[in-house]
């Protein structure tokens, strides 16, 4: 029940976005709007997804733990719409022009990048492949950390002249990142394929 | 010359009736009223006493395409002293206090002075200039403004020999411009401009005192602006306090803040992108979500025929 009620406010924001913009209520430009929205979005449900862990440690919230697949895919949703404006709104649906940018501009690249990888952990988000991927499953979706900092690159690289928000974002999820300085430790090590037996002890 | 559904022409006859029944109807002498919000929390904007544009295709006086509503060019503005967001300007700029206002002509002229505005607007004509206007960020707009030309007022003040370039300043008042307050922006204000002594003398070049046939909103820059529009828009320094006339070119603000991006000539040019987002296309506001209203962007913004022989034999990729 709960669970349900958190699925429909997470969707909430994209139907107001869309609702709004379907009746031209977000300005002379809502296809702008609706990019860095949806960007900022996602961007709040990757911090919400890596705040379980740490919140579920200090302050012992352990329902926090249930919610963490629906965050994390939600951060995956608003990141694909925001992906999918940035073609319709602000490059054009063109080859050429996403392979121009990714090579050409560095936030672009980091911002794709960080979409990429999200894609294997979106999919692999269930049962079956938890059982099928087994201790594998794991290192795979510690990718997020990736993530987090392509994320903070990406929205760091914007700054025009003012530096508040981003930096504010950026020192958020950096904080989340060290907060588990020693699982980031661990997923260093496995990922240089070092013996399972340090893996089984997480 | 793009092809224009006609879909797109939006209710702005209104404007246009507006517009004849202004010029028809008003015989005031040259004198011009100035919004005066000095006391009001909403601005008052006046209607205008102008020559109507000439549509003279061949001048780029005119842009013969549909103008962007009225509505959408208040409030859709970068004026970052008013903030940084778009809405920040119609939102945060109704105290700014534009009655009384003085400019400050000085450098190599021979009639400096401090001009109440007023007075400098005796001594010119208002006319009206349609024009595109391109910002950095590739969104753009077709605006009605109304102005007199720079060099009319450059010739009054009797620039010397010595005159190469012409430096703008914008209004420092952080106790009505909440953006010169933030402890996080980087902007040195006040807001600088410049422009080359030809370029400011070209016939294009408007210093605009209203849109839309009345005052100059605040958030668009109150109550005098400049309007250069073969140029990237942040060029056209809002709500100016002061005109130099130097022999070596001046600072710009942006070129400051990060001279590998923005640099002091600033032509609108599809073929220099900008180093994090490209210049070649734009959003010709207002775009909708289902008509994104994408199109190219032209060199020098569609006024290469007026003006590309100032940059003859010049590098414009060295020179952005």
């Amino acid at each position: 029940m709960y669970k349900l009620v958190v699925f429909i406010l997470a969707l909430l924001p994209a139907l107001v976005l869309f609702g709004l913009a379907s009746f031209g209520q977000l300005g002379p430009d809502p296809g702008k709007e609706l990019v860095l929205n949806t960007g900022i979005l996602a961007l709040y449900f990757l911090l919400s997804t890596l705040a379980v862990t740490p919140f579920h440690r200090w302050f012992g919230w352990k329902r926090l733990v249930g919610y963490r697949r629906m965050m994390g895919l939600y951060s995956f949703f608003y990141a694909s719409l925001h992906f999918l404006l940035v073609g319709q709104f602000l490059l054009g649906w063109s080859l050429a022009i996403f392979a121009e940018e990714f090579q050409e501009r560095p936030y672009m690249a980091l911002g794709m990048s960080a979409w990429l990888l999200m894609l294997p952990l979106a999919l692999t988000s269930n049962r079956r492949a938890m059982k099928a991927l087994k201790q594998y499953w794991k290192r795979l979706h510690r990718l997020v950390y990736v993530i987090a900092v392509l994320v903070a690159g990406h929205y760091l690289w914007q700054i025009r002249s003012d530096f508040f928000e981003p930096v504010f974002y950026s020192v958020l999820l950096m904080f989340l990142l060290l907060s588990r300085i020693n699982t980031l430790g661990r997923a260093a090590l496995s990922f240089q394929r070092l013996s399972p037996k340090v893996e089984s002890k997480v | 010359m793009n092809d224009i559904p006609s879909f797109e022409i939006t209710d702005e006859s209104i404007y246009l009736e507006r517009r004849k029944f202004i010029s028809q109807s008003l015989t005031l002498g040259a004198g011009m009223m100035v919004a005066n919000s000095s006391f009001a929390a909403t601005q008052e904007l006046k209607p205008l006493n102008y020559q109507p544009v000439i549509k003279d295709l061949d001048k780029g006086f005119y842009a013969k395409e549909p103008l962007t509503p009225y509505e959408d060019v208040k409030h859709y503005n970068n004026f970052y002293e008013f903030g940084t967001d778009k809405t920040d300007p119609s939102r945060y700029a109704d105290l700014l206090t534009t009655d009384p206002w003085s400019v400050t002509i000085e450098g190599e002229v021979a009639k400096p002075g401090t001009y109440q505005l007023e007075d400098l607007l005796s001594w010119v004509d208002i006319e009206e200039r349609v024009y595109r206007l391109r910002c950095v960020e590739a969104w753009s707009m077709v605006i009605p403004w109304q102005g007199f030309s720079l060099a009319s007022l450059i010739k009054k003040v009797e620039p010397t020999s010595k005159a190469k370039y012409v430096a703008f300043e914008t209004l420092y008042r952080p106790s009505e411009m909440p953006g010169q307050r933030s402890r996080t922006g980087t902007i040195d204000w006040p807001y600088v401009e410049g422009l080359r002594i030809d370029e400011a003398m070209h016939p294009l070049t408007l210093m605009a005192v209203g849109l839309y046939g009345r005052t100059m909103p605040n958030q668009n820059g109150a109550p005098i602006r400049l309007v250069v529009p073969w140029k990237y828009g942040f060029k056209s320094i809002k709500s100016i306090v002061k005109i130099r006339l130097l022999e070596k070119q001046p600072p710009t603000t942006w070129q400051t803040l990060a001279p590998r991006e923005y640099g002091f000539y600033a032509n609108v040019n599809p073929e220099v992108d900008h180093p994090r987002w490209s210049q070649k296309t734009e959003r010709r506001l207002p775009s909708s979500l289902f008509r994104p209203n994408r199109r190219s962007t032209e060199k020098f913004n569609g006024y290469g025929e007026q003006v590309a022989h100032l940059y003859k034999g010049m590098n414009l990729r060295k020179f952005y």
